[in-house]
């Protein structure tokens, strides 16, 4: 017979090292066409820092993103970036980026108010053009002015920023400790088919909101929860390096063994975004990458209990357990009749 | 304002490069010369060392040079418990160990002058299962104790409120039991190193790390240790303006992997590759195999974990007590860390005023766990929204109500005390009810995350945090 049932799971999940101390730097300097180079050390993963940091300093310096070209291949052309790890690299390295892109834009405007014959407090910079709002005579292009200062005025435009948080160290008898930046926020509602005749539990609907702070790229942020939710719900269903914990045996050592999920296996997860601003991120952003893959297991678990009574706390969720908990239920009942 | 390119779905950065297979990762990097890296690594999971002859090894043709643990100037790492080393002194922890290194000029020769060295190990009796480990007469993991003391205590404790008082108050407790197992990150890239020995002697290293400092810094340890590296393999450090390895004498080079969710944090295969190329002169690259990867790489550690809720009759949970059992494998890497992470967050996101959580790191002889996306934040929630449900079914509740009964709002505290802004749960509770369709009770449609009145939960006195973290240390 196949039943359903609902479930639901809550997930929050703090950016930041778990014992804070963490820091970022960035480095932003200007080419002679205006065009900006971002120097980081933060590591791609295929998360997107590649692409999201120089959005945020794209937004700063009023030039588009194509205009940013980024660094980060060493430690020795490239600043301290503590790792791309702890959900921490957008708001961490962000609020750097923040920070050097904003002090390059100030020598600019300083640059250009010279040129302009006003000053900085009076400029702005759209689209790559610094001008005086509402005065078409006072405008020059980026440009220019990188051109002006650098190989007229023999100028070096640079900004540099750093965003780090204070270490804390837990309180031995308590645990008190204030290593986070801010925390982001899921919930996960999931339908699920469980086949009672052989344990098989098919996901028919898996519906996730998420809080993200500011997105800063839409599309990277889904790529992010697609990525994570699959995680989750392929760690729930088919993972586990040891099939008989706390026994060794059987061990897996290859794909051959250790099923990961495919497309197959996760047909269908929707999710929307919400945006409560963080305090203190980068445009209100939060980091928001590991928290994707955990709401799947409790969600999917309650919505077998949900679906066939039975309560499987102990991952994977494999067929066998669902079958022995369906069969120890059916021998509780029938001791009580 | 309005924002131009925040917010905006921009081409991600090396997209093209992606989907047309042209980016390049660290096997990529073709360096010529380059000599192949294979390892000798424990047969057994527990056991002692009584003869490593490489002599004949050594002499088979193309073989340029072997590492053992003598080799090592420094032979303890970790992240903040310094424990592990590069290669097996005499003990040896678990299965797969790196006992010794070859770089040859080919991949067979390297198998073979592999198999060509001569090793005697006496196996002793390993333990698997954490709850023996535990026990006072358990086969010794680590000469220290099975259980990693963190100050005066031999677990991370987190106390809020009065656990006793909680249950005193309590209509109703309910127990249960967790596990989540060991995963896998598996990454499309295995773990790659490749370290060049420069001609003005400093090194480069490629690297598939997620973080170049962080493991510049652990490298800077293992490799800088007094004159060692410089005497032994004299002329390789001429150049270098203090005669050791130090920051400035390896360059890491990375910045683009190949899939990581933490387990490309450890170590791994540099400092092995590194210690090779600065022994032999040569490049060494060491890419490891898919059952390597999956046998010897870091993986999620298994938890055991047992909750004991006390909850009233009207939905609030008055009292959490937690046990949580992580096994680390044969050493203790991020696992002191992992488990810190895990105790402040395993309550979940709830506003629970009496609170006691204990978080063991404990030591069996498998392989060492590591990061991973989620970092105990996974198993915690995991446990943690499961048992909401128990506790509901256990008062006959709805699983969306008590959960907004008990969701933390603005100006809370967290079990550490940190006091709470930018909450949104309620509201995204709510915005996933009415998308799937779910009927709300009045109370929960209209609830929000604004700070609740303090008379309705006695908050604990607010506590200043104090400053610097130094974490866990075998005593």
């Amino acid at each position: 017979m196949k039943k359903r049932g609902k479930g639901l799971a809550v997930a929050f999940y703090p950016t930041g090292l778990g014992g804070g101390g963490d820091f970022s730097h960035a480095i932003v300097k200007i080419k002679p066409d205006g065009t900006a180079d971002l120097i980081i050390g933060t590591v791609e993963l295929g998360q997107g820092a590649r692409t999201v940091l120089p959005q945020m300093a794209a937004e700063v310096l009023g030039i588009p993103y194509e205009h940013v070209r980024v660094t980060n291949s060493d430690t020795d052309s490239c600043p301290i970036c503590f790792g791309t790890f702890a959900s921490r690299v957008t708001y961490f390295t962000g609020n750097a980026v923040v920070q050097a892109a904003t002090n390059v834009k100030q020598m600019l405007l300083a640059e250009a108010a010279t040129l302009l014959d006003t000053t900085p407090d009076t400029l702005e910079i759209v689209n790559g053009i610094i001008q005086v709002p509402d005065d078409p005579k006072k405008s020059i292009s980026i440009g220019d002015v990188a051109f002006s200062a650098l190989y007229v005025k023999h100028k070096f435009l640079v900004g540099n920023g750093c965003f780090g948080r204070a270490a804390s160290r837990p309180d031995p008898e308590t645990g008190a400790c204030d290593p986070l930046a801010t925390l982001a926020w899921a919930a996960t509602w999931v339908e699920v088919e469980v086949d009672t005749e052989t344990g098989v539990v098919e996901i028919i609907d898996s519906k996730s909101v998420y809080d993200v702070g500011k997105a800063i790229n839409p599309a990277l942020v889904r790529g992010q929860i697609i990525g994570g939710v699959a995680m989750g719900t392929s760690w729930t269903l088919l993972e586990s390096l040891y099939p008989y914990y706390p026994s060794p045996e059987h061990e897996a050592r290859s794909f051959r063994d250790y099923a990961i999920a495919t497309t197959m296996d996760i047909p269908t997860m929707e999710s929307r975004m919400v945006e409560c601003l963080s305090v203190g991120g980068p445009f209100g952003a939060k980091g928001m990458g590991e928290m994707t893959a955990n709401p799947p297991a409790p969600a999917i678990v309650n919505a077998v209990h949900d679906a066939v009574g039975v309560w499987i706390t102990k991952l994977p969720l494999t067929p066998e357990k669902v079958l022995r908990a369906l069969e120890a239920n059916g021998r509780a009942a029938s001791a009580e009749h | 304002m309005e924002l131009k390119a925040v917010g905006k779905e921009k081409r991600r950065y090396e997209g093209l490069d992606h989907v047309t297979g042209t980016t390049r990762y660290v096997d990529d990097v073709i360096v010529p010369g380059t000599h192949v890296v294979k390892a000798l690594r424990s047969p057994v999971h527990k056991g002692r060392i009584i003869r490593l002859d490489t002599t004949r090894a050594e002499q088979l043709p193309g073989v340029a040079g072997i590492i053992t643990a003598a080799d090592v100037p420094c032979n303890s790492y970790g992240f903040l418990t310094l424990d592990q080393p590069v290669m097996a002194e005499t003990d040896v922890r678990y299965k797969g160990e790196p006992i010794a290194a070859v770089a040859a000029q080919t991949e067979d020769a390297a198998i073979e002058a592999v198999e060509l060295i001569d090793l005697e190990i006496e196996e002793q009796t390993p333990v698997f299962d954490v709850l023996e480990a535990m026990k006072p007469d358990a086969p010794k993991v680590r000469p220290e104790g099975n259980i990693l003391q963190i100050g005066d205590k031999n677990y991370r404790s987190v106390v809020f409120g009065d656990i006793e008082r909680g249950f005193d108050e309590a209509d109703e407790v309910v127990e249960s039991d967790y596990l989540f197992p060991s995963q896998e990150h598996a990454c499309i890239e295995t773990q790659v190193s490749l370290a060049v020995p420069e001609s003005d002697g400093r090194l480069t290293i490629y690297s598939v790390t997620q973080a170049l400092y962080f493991l510049l810094r652990q490298m800077n340890r293992i490799l800088g240790q007094g004159n060692d590296v410089s005497e032994r393999w004299s002329g390789r450090m001429q150049y270098s303006y203090r005669g050791t390895l130090g920051y400035c004498d390896i360059k890491y080079v990375g910045g683009t992997v190949g899939g990581g969710f933490g387990g490309k944090t450890d170590l791994h295969a540099d400092p092995i590759t590194a210690l090779l190329a600065l022994k032999t002169g040569k490049p060494c690259k060491w890419r490891w195999t898919r059952e390597e990867e999956t046998l010897f790489s870091t993986r999620h550690s298994p938890w055991l974990m047992s909750f004991k809720d006390g909850v009233k009759k009207d939905g609030r949970i008055v009292a959490r007590e937690v046990r949580s059992i992580h096994d680390a494998g044969a050493h203790t890497g991020m696992s002191s860390y992992v488990v810190d992470k895990h105790c402040f967050y395993v309550i979940g996101p709830y506003h629970i005023p009496n609170v006691l959580v204990k978080g063991y790191v404990v030591y069996t002889n498998r392989t060492p766990t590591g990061a991973i996306r989620g970092f105990g934040l996974t198993p915690g929630t995991f446990a943690s929204e499961i048992q909401i449900d128990k506790v509901a079914e256990r008062i006959g509740m709805d699983p969306w109500e008590i959960r907004f009964i008990n969701a933390v709002r603005n100006g809370d505290q967290l079990a550490t005390r940190r006091k709470l802004d930018s909450v949104y749960l309620i509201e995204t509770m709510q915005a996933l009810a009415e998308w799937a369709g779910v009927t709300l009770p009045e109370k929960c449609a209209r609830a929000n995350s604004d700070p609740r009145e303090a008379e309705v939960w006695p908050l604990a006195e607010t506590m200043e945090a104090p400053l610097e973290w130094t974490g866990g240390t075998v005593s």
